[in-house]
């Protein structure tokens, strides 16, 4: 897929439209909301251009592979993917409903666009680095994108990772941080600090590029400086949230069930800024 | 093909479950191309360096990070490898507990967790370094095959299967050099089995691991004392065949379960679970560990002193058993 900045915008307008659509869906067991926001123009911008996946042809051997570590904005993925047509909306519908396959976390479902299961935080990396290091073994030429959290950078197994993906120089894996700075207690400066992610990745000597993780050109430019010999990390620097001032920032943003007079505000909103 | 003459029976033997790892490992990736090894910074000691030499480019050590090793097993078998994953045993399975179900057994990859020196095989290394609750969880995984050979012929044979087989499994290795054999070359392994290496009609000891060699050597002792004891070799862990571990329990009056391993979740707990089933069942003694072994010795002291050498359970028998 190669869309122009103007359609990846609006894919991301959609991804949050779905995602607020299939919070409020979802009643009392709600949606990770200002995860999901803060991410919408990374998958926008992965789906809209980068990546090279099909969904007429989902075990293309060739294909990017796509790892959503930090697993519970599963319902911006599922947004993504039906958006690209992975997925269709009955789909997204079930979202959180009883007997569906599409929970809070992701689960594998290669049908459908989802690589692996994730959701317990940390492990997304270093599976990407398997997954990498097979398409290396082989002389493969598809890439692999992993998205995590910063918060989720607070678990040991993402510097493991680190470690390995820089020995067995996996220049064709791709890190993405989407540095809110919140994670479930708070502003992740106070829950645990890492004054600076992209510093200790250079420390493994991984390729790093800090943008604007909500500017479309700044994402595909630090796509594009793939260095063979080095794994690249993308720190993204984002709002958490982004889409809704009034989430924006918010801690309680993080899981949020909306209430109707809620639903309707932010989707007022969001119209708004419709592209 | 494994070599299975007698001399390499013999050589294995010698060498040990662990220190055999690696020779047959070697053996299987030059008929098997989909194979690969991770190690955790484990490759001298699970005698993997003259594959690596073969097969540089799949070989791979992830250093001692054994959360991201497991992870990045998944990631190499979602790709299409066999791989082959190791290290020690409480390293392999109580450390990286959540990969292994989630990453690996949720999405049914095809990653074999090969378990170095489970039980009290590492012996004066101490409680940190010996697996007695590796069973109990690891049985608990839906989708993961679970396996645990009586000696290195029986592991070889496993290591085969597992060389075509295409899911999760996890290999408890367990002994140390020199361990006695149970089966000889014309043995032959049945993953779908139980295998009874010694029949018998007063009291049945069912056993797994190099357990199986000390519940044999008791029998024999038994056998001086006018008791009649068979020996089942329960070396499929999960699944279990429940209908033919019951036929095989029906015919004693007694059953002692014999385990390297904590008295909860083992193959004593899997007994006592399959003789619920029935109406009325032969009384089951189950021995194993129970404390937390924080005194150290080596791999014989610990089986002694935690009553699971032959005399210990030749003793249990003797006291706990009458003839009808």
């Amino acid at each position: 897929m190669d869309k122009t900045i103007g359609e990846i915008k609006s894919l991301a307008w959609n991804i949050r439209n779905d995602v607020l659509e299939m919070t409020y869906r979802a009643g009392v067991e709600g949606g990770h909301i200002g995860g999901a926001f803060s991410s919408a123009e990374l998958l926008a911008t992965l789906y809209g251009t980068v990546l090279n996946v099909n969904p007429a042809n989902v075990l293309d051997e060739n294909r990017d592979r796509f790892i959503l570590s930090k697993g519970h904005i599963s319902l911006a993925h599922y947004a993504v993917l039906k958006e690209c047509g992975f997925m269709l909306q009955d789909d997204l519908d079930s979202f959180e409903k009883n007997g569906s396959i599409y929970s809070t976390h992701e689960i594998e479902n290669l049908e459908h666009g989802i690589e692996v299961t994730t959701g317990s935080l940390g492990y997304g990396l270093a599976m990407g680095v398997g997954v990498a290091l097979a398409g290396k073994m082989r002389e493969k030429s598809f890439r692999t994108f992993v998205l995590l959290g910063d918060g989720e950078c607070n678990e040991g197994c993402v510097w493991e990772a680190a470690m390995a993906a820089s020995k067995y120089k996996l220049g064709k894996l791709f890190a993405i941080i989407d540095k809110n700075g919140l994670q479930l207690d708070g502003y992740t400066q106070d829950i645990m600090p890492i004054s600076n992610i992209g510093t200790i990745f250079a420390g493994f000597e991984w390729n790093v590029k800090t943008i604007d993780g909500h500017n479309i050109e700044a994402i595909k430019m630090a796509v594009s400086s793939q260095n063979d010999e080095l794994p690249t990390v993308i720190i993204a620097n984002t709002v958490k949230g982004k889409g809704v001032p009034e989430i924006e920032g918010k801690f309680w943003g993080h899981h949020v069930r909306l209430t109707e007079e809620q639903y309707k505000a932010y989707k007022a909103v969001l119209e708004e800024s419709r592209c | 093909m494994l070599d299975f003459s007698s001399n390499r029976i013999m050589d294995l033997s010698r060498l040990g479950m662990r220190k055999s790892y690696g020779c047959i490992l070697k053996e299987l990736a030059d008929d098997h191309e989909d194979i690969v090894s991770i190690v955790a910074d484990v490759a001298d000691s699970a005698n993997l360096l003259d594959y690596g030499k073969n097969f540089p480019f799949k070989h791979i050590n992830a250093g001692i990070s054994e959360q991201n090793m497991m992870a990045m097993a998944a990631g190499l078998a979602k790709e299409g490898s066999n791989v082959f994953v190791t290290s020690f045993a409480p390293f392999v399975s109580l450390r990286v507990y959540e990969a292994i179900r989630t990453l690996i057994c949720y999405m049914n990859l095809n990653v074999k967790i090969v378990a170095l020196s489970s039980g009290f095989s590492l012996g004066v290394q101490g409680a940190t370094h010996y697996a007695l609750e590796d069973i109990a969880i690891m049985r608990a995984i839906p989708n993961l095959l679970v396996l645990s050979p009586a000696d290195t012929t029986e592991m070889a044979k496993m290591m085969e299967y597992l060389a075509t087989y295409n899911g999760p499994a996890y290999l408890r290795l367990t002994g140390i050099p020199g361990s006695a054999l149970i089966h000889r070359e014309d043995y032959r392994y049945d993953v779908n089995s139980i295998n009874e290496v010694r029949m018998g009609t007063d009291v049945g000891l069912i056993s797994t691991g190099t357990l199986v060699c000390e519940s044999v050597r008791a029998a024999r002792g038994l056998a001086k004392n006018d008791i009649d004891a068979g020996v089942i070799n329960l070396s499929t862990l999960n699944p279990v065949k429940v209908d033919e571990l019951l036929k095989m329990c029906k015919k004693y009056s007694m059953l002692v379960s014999v385990e390297e391993h904590n008295v909860c979740g083992g193959i004593g707990s899997i007994t006592s679970e399959a003789l619920a089933c029935l109406d009325s069942h032969p009384r089951l003694i189950r021995l194993g560990t129970i404390d937390s072994n924080q005194v150290t010795g080596n791999y014989k002291f610990m089986l002694q002193k935690n009553g699971l050498d032959a005399k210990g359970i030749m003793d249990v028998v003797l006291a706990e058993f009458t003839k009808s």
